[in-house]
């Protein structure tokens, strides 16, 4: 999709950017996994994908058009079931944080007693997820590099992403990180070496 | 005693010394012994009949009633309560109607506690103990609780918003006396003030607190000491921001805790590796008195062992909150032999509830949530687990549960079985769902309960629904107090069986069902003797509204409109009352009193 709108002087590359979406709009949406997203699969026994925000929209006949389950979903009524509004909304958590963005991974460090966990979302980039690893187990991650993994220091955070492989922290898009990440360690010694060698 | 007895009594002693007594005149003996009396009458129900006796019964009684009951706060004015009745102690009020908590009343709709506690401030010094349900509280009105009353002991308040943890830091500092500080399922505003710390340095007499409902974190360590120096607690309820290690830390101090609120029951972020979790296990073995158990907020099912030592002791689980599955709920149910109130979430299925059936023979309460409050959501109980529950709890007196799918033959059983049902509350979430085995409507199977079921108080009915059904409550349910009606009926004559048949009515709330101003009209000899009718979404006319109005002046009339209804002769809801006093002047703009 080209985007129309002009902008003077220097090579805009966002401007020519090609990407879906309209024009004038920001960067694309993170595609959330399907679990993450409000999702039109069926209920898994324990968890609700769908949206629950059914009990505070108004009677209508059209329903939201976005739910696939077949049969049609009747248009949820306002005030019904009458479960008062902060019960229904305890059993939305996982969704609901999933919505906000929440993201609660643990986190290990080779040596240490004990987990943590963590919620990746309240970091904005890799320096501040690092530095709160940091402070976390008391230690330190040294210097980053993509040639050469991290330097002047025995630990090396890696993380096991979603097909199982455990990769280096920092070497994908942020983004990319989030989305796939799916549990934090920090390795130490020779087998952290070696996996900033592998690159 | 209370304080101008004891004068009274002083001053007859001080007569005698000084030779100044004089024989009071047998009015005034009569008049004397009958407060004494009356003193130890405490039912308000029987302080009623006593004041319609005679004027100087009326003048004793209304000198001797320490506890004022005000079942709607508009009924009455605080200011003819206070002209009444001047030597309060304790005072409940309750406000909204239980509608409002579905998001069916608008918010602003009014039940404020400021004109209440602005009168009460001057009037009752000697206050002890407030109760409020469905009230508006701001933190000034908590402000100038904990101020006012310096002798008072006991704040609960119920379904309660308008106030946030501000107010409660005024409460947990100034009132002194503070035993009960109980917040079940208020809305509490987070104003980021460490409450908990306000407490007393120097020590508690606290007995009883609740906080379960605050959505906000709490210091915990604050809370570690505050339980540390309040050797009178017995109930503790936590929210789902304290994790099971602190949990733990507060269980150890506090082993002589009889009701406990569990929060979340989940591990905080650090979690031991290896043998480093406390020893969950022996925590609860040292709670000897513990009866009621709840919370479960974050629960994570490996730790669920952990109450295995009390439950043989338990009278009361809640595991509402609890998302857990049938096998995980045998391994503790089939401990409490001694449960008699049970909260639960239909996530342990009807196997899970025949498992209950089993074991908790003194089962009086019962209530089966939704996990997926939804219409069409998959629903893991039905008539299975109410047919299970109705053979195994003979001695039930209270159910509410939902389901998507039932019989009338399990109602039918329920309504034999359970012959000391007082309230029965069913829900079955699709609307106007029939029997889903014969496909008939819910009729026979309600009807059989009114007509069995002979100390039945209240009534929540659902499902597909004809004019039978009601002419079924209409005819048997000779003692119901309190109807709950949702998309039933067919026509005008299913709300005058009910109006018509039930003298003991006093609240009636309806919704979407088909009812018109005939019907209406045919409760006007009932309705000074009810406490309240709400009618949302039925077929009923502003005319005919008026014309209840025009009839009985002593009623109440409001209809309330939806706050985008542009048509302002339109209407969502009729909500009407008895009342003492003029209509009140502090209704909102979508709502029209007639």
């Amino acid at each position: 999709m080209e985007n129309k709108v002009i902008y003077e002087k220097d090579l805009n590359l966002e401007a020519t950017e090609l990407r879906l979406g309209l024009p004038g709009t920001k960067k694309p949406e993170k595609q959330a996994p399907p679990s993450l997203k409000t999702s039109n699969k069926r209920a898994l026994p324990d968890m609700n994908e769908e949206s629950g925000s059914g009990n505070n929209s108004s009677v209508s006949d059209d329903g939201k058009s976005d739910r696939e389950t077949a049969p049609a979903p009747k248009a949820q009524v306002v005030g019904w079931p009458p479960v008062r509004s902060f019960r229904k909304s305890c059993f939305q958590p996982k969704k609901t944080e999933a919505e906000e963005g929440r993201v609660y991974l643990k986190v290990s460090m080779d040596g240490a007693p004990y987990l943590r966990k963590i919620d990746l979302k309240v970091y904005k980039g890799y320096p501040e997820l690092l530095k709160a690893l940091e402070e976390m187990f008391k230690f330190s991650v040294g210097q980053y590099s993509e040639r050469e993994g991290y330097n002047g220091s025995e630990y090396a955070p890696t993380y096991e992403d979603k097909d199982g492989d455990w990769m280096l922290v920092g070497d994908v898009p942020w983004d990319m990180f989030i989305s796939s990440c799916k549990r934090l360690r920090i390795m130490k010694g020779s087998e952290a070496r070696g996996l900033g060698c592998f690159l | 005693m209370p304080e101008p007895e004891v004068d009274t009594r002083r001053r007859e002693i001080a007569g005698v010394l000084t030779g100044e007594f004089q024989s009071p005149s047998p009015d005034q003996v009569l008049e004397n012994v009958l407060e004494n009396v009356l003193l130890f009458l405490t039912s308000r129900r029987d302080r009623n009949a006593v004041s319609l006796v005679c004027k100087s019964w009326y003048r004793a009684e209304a000198l001797t009633r320490s506890d004022l009951f005000i079942g709607n706060c508009y009924a009455v004015s605080p200011r003819r309560a206070i002209e009444r009745f001047r030597r309060v102690r304790s005072v409940v009020l309750k406000g909204k109607p239980r509608f409002a908590d579905f998001n069916l009343m608008p918010p602003n709709w009014g039940a404020y506690f400021t004109p209440w506690v602005t009168a009460m401030a001057t009037s009752y010094p000697w206050l002890e103990k407030v109760y409020l349900k469905r009230m508006f509280v701001t933190d000034r009105d908590l402000e100038l609780l904990a101020q006012s009353f310096p002798a008072f002991k006991e704040l609960v308040l119920v379904c309660c918003d308008g106030f946030g943890t501000s107010g409660l830091a005024g409460i947990a500092s100034k009132c002194r006396q503070l035993r009960v500080l109980d917040l079940i399922e208020d809305e509490v505003a987070d104003d980021e003030v460490d409450w908990i710390s306000c407490f007393p340095e120097s020590g508690t007499c606290l007995e009883s607190l609740i906080f379960d409902c605050i959505e906000c974190p709490i210091n915990f360590e604050a809370l570690e000491r505050l339980v540390a120096r309040s050797p009178s607690l017995r109930k503790l309820r936590l929210n789902r921001y304290v994790s099971i290690g602190q949990l733990y830390r507060l269980m150890i101090r506090a082993p002589q805790l009889t009701h406990l609120g569990s929060g979340s029951f989940s591990s905080s972020d650090i979690v031991a590796q290896g043998d480093q979790e406390p020893d969950y296990i022996s925590a609860f073995a040292a709670c000897r008195s513990l009866v009621c158990l709840s919370g479960f907020r974050e629960i994570i099912p490996d730790y669920l062992p952990a109450i295995y030592p009390v439950c043989a002791n338990l009278t009361s689980l809640n595991f509402s909150y609890a998302n857990i599955n049938t096998e995980q709920l045998k391994s503790v149910i089939c401990h409490c032999h001694k449960l008699q109130i049970f909260w639960v979430l239909d996530s342990v299925c009807d196997e899970g509830l025949q498992a209950v059936a089993a074991t908790c023979k003194e089962l009086r309460e019962l209530r089966v949530f939704p996990i997926d409050a939804r219409e069409d959501s998959e629903g893991p109980v039905s008539e299975v687990g109410l047919q299970a529950i109705s053979e195994g709890c003979r001695k039930l007196q209270s159910i509410l549960y939902f389901c998507q799918r039932m019989t009338n033959a399990a109602v039918i059983a329920m309504s034999k079985n359970c012959s000391d049902l007082v309230v029965f509350r069913l829900c079955i979430m699709g609307r106007h769902r029939p029997d889903h085995i014969t496909g008939e409507p819910m009729d026979e199977g309600f009807g059989a309960i009114v007509m069995n079921c002979k100390k039945l108080t209240r009534l929540a009915i659902s499902g597909l629904l004809t004019d039978k059904a009601f002419s079924y409550i209409g005819k048997y349910g000779k003692l119901v107090r309190t109807l709950s009606v949702a998309f039933a009926g067919d026509s005008d004559m299913g709300l005058k069986y009910v109006l018509e048949g039930c003298p003991k009515l006093q609240k009636l709330e309806i919704r979407d069902s088909p009812f018109g101003d005939a019907a209406l009209r045919s409760g006007l000899h009932h309705y000074y003797n009810m406490r309240f009718l709400w009618m949302s979404s039925c077929r009923l006319s502003r005319q005919g509204c008026e014309e209840i109005a025009r009839a009985m002046p002593g009623l109440v009339v409001e209809v309330i409109r939806n706050e985008n209804e542009e048509d302002k002769d339109g209407f969502e809801i009729l909500y009407m009352y008895r009342s003492l006093e003029r209509p009140r002047i502090d209704a909102p703009e979508f709502v029209t009193i007639l």
